[in-house]
């Protein structure tokens, strides 16, 4: 067993090295596909938001939430406290709704979909297929059968979900959120916005006004989720912004594992991203969630790219809930994230597993909040940031212990990795320890990439950029060990990827 | 095989003369051993030819089969057939000894337009040559040099070399810190890889490693010089009598 697990992670480094050269500067996504568009007009005003709503055919109930979400987001103020800097947005110079003219009536199965946007998907790699993902992967039939079931969302819209019938046969819902909020109505209104209130902040505010698709799981009681889950978030149309919403209930004792993946074309303008993730984790669930993000990140000159304002979070709701998130943000030109984790009951525990690459011109502050309501709870952070180029990266963390929070623990591990000497990491952790019986441990490091690690790569053979992709990914390893193993791969092909012509 | 010419090397950062016209002519499947004194260059030495930083060649070439490598990168030096066992193995954290050895093949390889290695024949060849070195499954797996032991990092440089199967090895104070065994695995490693088309370079202080890997040329370095060159009696001199008369012999 240990050869043969030995003999997959290898040949997982073996990818990105190739990739490293088949790819050659390129960000890998980038093209965009020819496909005709049904915008809402630009801008976005109340009449936008009814507008959106009744696309999706949504009740009125729903419509009210969104409205109370806009007339809330007018009058609040863009945040600026993270290290970021970018031109003021103009909220009102994009659209807010774009969708495939062939999908104005509903395909019924992925059979229907336009060819076009199939095509698309075929060539990100995504499968639509009802098909093993790991098909053609080396070490892939040691592994056992495993299937990723998939919801792909193309700019505003869910074009698809794979395995839903084999899914609903465990109980497991998997649909788009659209879809949900018309066929399950009394799961989504009870819980939509109860982990991330419409008034949460500028950006999520903004979402929950004109949110136009996203996915839906839910996981009945007792039950493991047969395979993986996940959605692909694909931006196509010029000047849109993508607003997803995610809301995921595990309910009590149920597991998942869900995926979350996201490119866009290399475009010469930003465009903005602002999505909102809810988990509900009640009594004894488990959930993982991880998220593989390579929005296009600009150019080396920062021209264009991705302004990604997200905010995630976790409710552990009930006794020992569990909760995971690993990321790998390697995308976007303004990265403005911290996926966050409520440790409501009583033993429940928050993982937050990090990699964060910031090259070229781009910008991330990106971290998390452990919050620590319940007894016993605990919570663990490793976040390993990477710089290079005139990149800022900015991991931004609080830990809280609450006074009713009694012996609680957190751990923190926050690695920088320099590449270059014209970038930037910074760390800023808070840390509010309101009882005595709690203990929070924070460790922090700032290195530059070793010249005695290259020079010993490249005198065994390997070029700089094999040597830099090597030792980062190995500076990167507990959090990529964290990632189910397709992922993984992906994201080790993406550490190097994303690193290209920052040496030499 | 290999041919230093008049080699003179100082720091990059600092006016510090390092090397002061080295010359070393080593021909195909010999073994020459170079002792000296702490300081002496002979580390140096061993990393201006397989092209690390920090060092500038003010004069001299050095070429491998006729190939002038001091104006090759590291990786294409090491491609056509040049390495360094470190005197100092350096660490990398989180990157498996295994797949450090797998990319570094096939990096080869690629270089010289051949065909990758498959990842079971690569398994077998390290397998194999693991065995000869006393090195277990579970240290392919740790992540390179990262808590081993001296003798486990040198042992594991000797790993790399049977590997990679470079034609001329440089080997830097192999021997260096190793316990009797240890330095056996490694003389046996060594002499594993003689052959017609291979020459090694040896710096060592100690004539026991010359008793296992019988040298062809020894030459001794001081200051940046070769001073003498002999055969393996030069060694026993050393031994015996420490470099102060051959010292005193140059001036
Ligand atoms: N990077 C460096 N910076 C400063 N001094 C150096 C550097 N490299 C070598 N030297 C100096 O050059 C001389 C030769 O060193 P070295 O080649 O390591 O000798 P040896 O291996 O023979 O003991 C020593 O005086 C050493 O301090
Ligand atoms: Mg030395």
């Amino acid at each position: 067993m240990a050869d043969l697990d030995l003999e997959v992670r290898d040949g997982v480094d073996r990818e990105t090295i190739e990739t490293v050269h088949a790819m050659s500067g390129t960000y890998k996504y980038g093209w965009a596909t020819e496909i005709e568009m049904d915008y809402a007009p630009k801008g976005v005003s109340e009449d936008i938001v009814r507008l959106i709503s009744s696309k999706n055919e949504e009740p009125e109930w729903m419509l009210e939430w969104r409205l109370t979400a806009y007339r809330r987001w007018v009058q609040m103020e863009e945040p600026h406290w993270a290290m970021l800097n970018y031109p003021k947005i103009d909220y009102q110079d994009q659209y807010y709704y774009a969708k495939p003219k062939s999908m104005a009536v509903k395909p019924k199965s992925l059979d229907d979909v336009d060819p076009k946007i199939l095509a698309t998907y075929k060539k990100l790699g995504i499968p639509l297929k009802e098909q093993l993902i790991l098909a053609g992967v080396e070490g892939a039939e040691t592994m056992g059968e495993r299937k990723v079931a998939v919801d792909a969302v193309f700019d505003s819209v869910s074009v698809g979900t794979t395995f839903k019938a084999e899914l609903a046969k465990a109980g497991v819902i998997f649909c788009s959120i659209s879809e949900a909020i018309k066929e399950h109505p009394e799961l989504v209104k009870k819980y939509i916005g109860s982990v991330v209130p419409q008034s949460d902040n500028f950006f999520a505010t903004l979402n929950s006004a004109v949110f136009s698709d996203g996915s839906f799981v839910y996981i009945p009681p007792g039950t493991r989720c047969p395979m993986e889950l996940s959605t692909y978030f694909r931006i196509n149309a010029e000047n849109t912004g993508q607003f997803e919403r995610t809301l995921i209930i595990a309910d009590k004792g149920s597991y998942v594992s869900y995926l979350e993946g996201c490119t866009a074309p290399k475009r010469d303008t930003n465009q903005l991203h602002a999505a909102v993730v809810e988990l509900v984790i009640l009594e004894d669930a488990e959930v993982k969630y991880s998220t593989v993000q390579n929005w296009y990140p600009g150019d080396e000159n920062g021209l264009g790219g991705i302004y990604n304002f997200v905010t995630k979070r976790a409710d552990c709701r009930g006794d020992r809930a569990k909760v995971m998130w690993t990321q790998v943000e390697t995308g976007s030109a303004i990265t403005w994230k911290y996926p966050s984790c409520i440790l409501r009951g009583d033993d429940s525990q928050g993982e937050f597993y990090s990699i964060a690459i910031a090259n070229n011109a781009q910008q991330a502050d990106t971290g998390t909040k452990m919050v620590h309501l319940g007894k016993r709870t605990k919570s663990r952070i490793v976040s390993k940031g990477i710089s290079a180029g005139r990149a800022q990266n900015t991991y931004r963390g609080l830990v809280s212990m609450h006074p009713k929070a009694t012996d609680s623990r957190n751990y923190t591990q926050c690695d920088s990795l320099l590449i270059g000497d014209k970038c930037g990491a910074h760390t800023v952790p808070y840390i509010e320890v309101k009882n005595n019986s709690s203990r929070v441990e924070h460790e922090a490091t700032t290195s530059k990439v070793d010249e005695d690690q290259l020079f010993y790569c490249r005198s065994r053979g390997m070029d700089e950029e094999e040597a830099v992709a090597l030792v980062v990914n190995g500076f990167c390893k507990e959090v990529l060990q964290a990632l189910p193993m397709e992922f993984a791969m992906e994201a080790q092909s993406l550490v190097a990827i994303s690193l290209e012509g920052s040496v030499g | 095989m290999l041919e230093i010419n008049n080699l003179h090397v100082k720091l990059e950062e600092e006016d510090k003369v390092i090397l002061r016209g080295v010359n070393l002519k080593i021909g195909a499947g010999e073994v020459h051993a170079i002792m000296g004194p702490n300081g002496s260059g002979k580390s140096t030495l061993s990393y201006v030819l397989s092209g690390r930083d920090g060092y500038e060649v003010t004069e001299g070439s050095a070429k491998l089969e006729g190939q002038e490598l001091l104006e090759m990168e590291p990786e294409a030096r090491a491609a056509v057939g040049l390495f360094l066992a470190f005197q100092y193995p350096v660490e990398i954290p989180g990157v498996g000894n295994m797949t450090f050895l797998r990319t570094a093949v096939n990096a080869q390889r690629k270089a010289r337009n051949e065909t990758e290695i498959s990842a079971g024949d690569f398994l077998k060849l390290v397998r194999e040559k693991a065995k000869a070195l006393q090195i277990d499954a579970e240290m392919l797996k740790r992540p390179v040099n990262v808590g081993f032991s001296g003798g486990e990092k040198k042992r594991n440089e000797i790993l790399q070399m049977a590997m990679l199967e470079p034609k001329m090895c440089i080997l830097d104070e192999t021997d260096s810190g190793l316990d009797v065994d240890a330095m056996k695995l490694v003389a046996e490693g060594v002499n594993a890889l003689r052959g017609a088309g291979r020459s090694f370079l040896v710096i060592t202080h100690y004539q026991r490693l010359l008793d296992h890997i019988k040298p062809d040329f020894v030459h001794i370095m001081a200051a940046g010089r070769i001073i003498k060159t002999g055969g393996p009696e030069l060694a026993l001199e050393v031994e015996n009598n420490g470099y102060a008369d051959l010292l005193a012999e140059s001036v």
